[in-house]
Parts: C-alpha cells; structure tokens; sequence
C-alpha cells in the first residue's frame, strides 16, 4: 500500500490563504492579529506606525503615483507598503510636497522604509498563516 | 515639526527597523529579541564608524 505524505491539517489554513498577507499589507500587524500573534502584533503596529508618523513629522515627501524619474516609481511603491497610513497621508494631505529641509530628507526616507517594513511584517503573517513558520 | 538632530534621527530609524527585523527574521522570541538588539547595535555602530571615516577623509 503506498503512503501518501500529506501535511498535518492544523497546517493548512483555514478560509482565504492570502488574508493575513492583504490585511497585514493594509494595517500594520493585522496579519500577526489574524494567525494570534497579539504581542507582535502590537510591537509591529507600534514600530511601523510610528516611523510612518515620525516621518510625517518631519515633513517628509509622500510620492504620489508617477511615471517620471525611476526613483520617484520606486518611492512609490515603498510608500503604498504602509497601506492604508499611505492612504490617510494622500487623502489628508500630510507631509510636504518638496523636500526642502535636511530633517524633510529623514523624514521621507522614514516613510519609504515604513512601507518597506511593512511588506516584510504582511509576508512573515503570511507565513505564519500557511505553517511556513512557527 | 519634528526636526530630530542627524544621530537622534539615526537611534529612531535603528530602533524600529530592529524591531521589525528581530520579529519577522526569527521564530522564537529570545531569538527574536537577540537578533533585534543585534541589528540595533549593528546599525549604531555602522553609523558611528561612517560618521569618523567620513570626518578623517574630511581632514
């Protein structure tokens, strides 16, 4: 008789398999909320948040969508990472158009790495949502 | 607004990246925690160290 290897089923996860990804990528450690990581969950919010804030703070350029200078794509795409704190910047119109000050600078470069962090933070919820990771 | 000084601006950044790095690169939370306070120290120093290379090229 030959023996099927299958993954135990508490592995498998159970609805749509990319919520934790998706809802992770919109609000900063909802995913680890998902799969029932409360501490991460709440140091991610935190960490991501606040650095999205800080960098507002400091006048930082929230890039708007652009087919201009390729480093203006890629802020772009760095900026969407933080989801919907990038959507509240836009709609509210936080942070400055220019980069004029040194500190507008950090700032901005703040508000990239916060969108960066968070694809990392939704793709680590993701794979704690399909088993990949303890 | 916020207008941290250069090495102020550079404890913030360590920090939260950190945070982020020692969660999402690590499974165990000692480990977790380790690997943060790794990447914290490894991002100051870096920092401080480009800070005096940059200040002798100066010179």
């Amino acid at each position: 008789m030959a023996s099927q290897a299958q993954p135990p089923a508490s592995s498998q996860p159970q609805g749509f398999a990319y919520s934790a990804l998706l809802l992770g990528w919109l609000v900063p450690g909802a995913g680890h909320l998902l799969t029932r990581h409360w501490i991460r969950a709440v140091l991610l919010f935190a960490a991501i948040t606040l650095m999205f804030a800080f960098g507002l703070a400091m006048q930082a350029k929230v890039y708007s969508p652009n087919t201009g200078d390729p480093l203006d794509i890629l802020g772009f795409c760095a900026d969407l990472g933080s989801g919907a704190l990038y959507f509240l910047a836009r709609v509210f119109s936080l942070g400055a158009p220019t980069v004029q000050l040194v500190t507008a600078d950090y700032g901005t470069k703040f508000v990239v790495v916060a969108g960066l962090l968070n694809f990392i933070a939704a793709v680590d919820a993701h794979n704690l949502r399909i088993g990949r990771k303890a | 607004m916020f207008a941290p000084s250069h090495f102020t601006a550079v404890l913030l950044f360590s920090t939260f990246a950190s945070v982020v790095f020692g969660i999402t690169q690590r499974s165990t939370p000692k480990a977790m925690v380790r690997y943060g306070a790794y990447c914290w120290v490894l991002f100051v120093v870096s920092v401080i160290a480009a800070s005096w290379l940059m200040y002798f090229v100066r010179k």
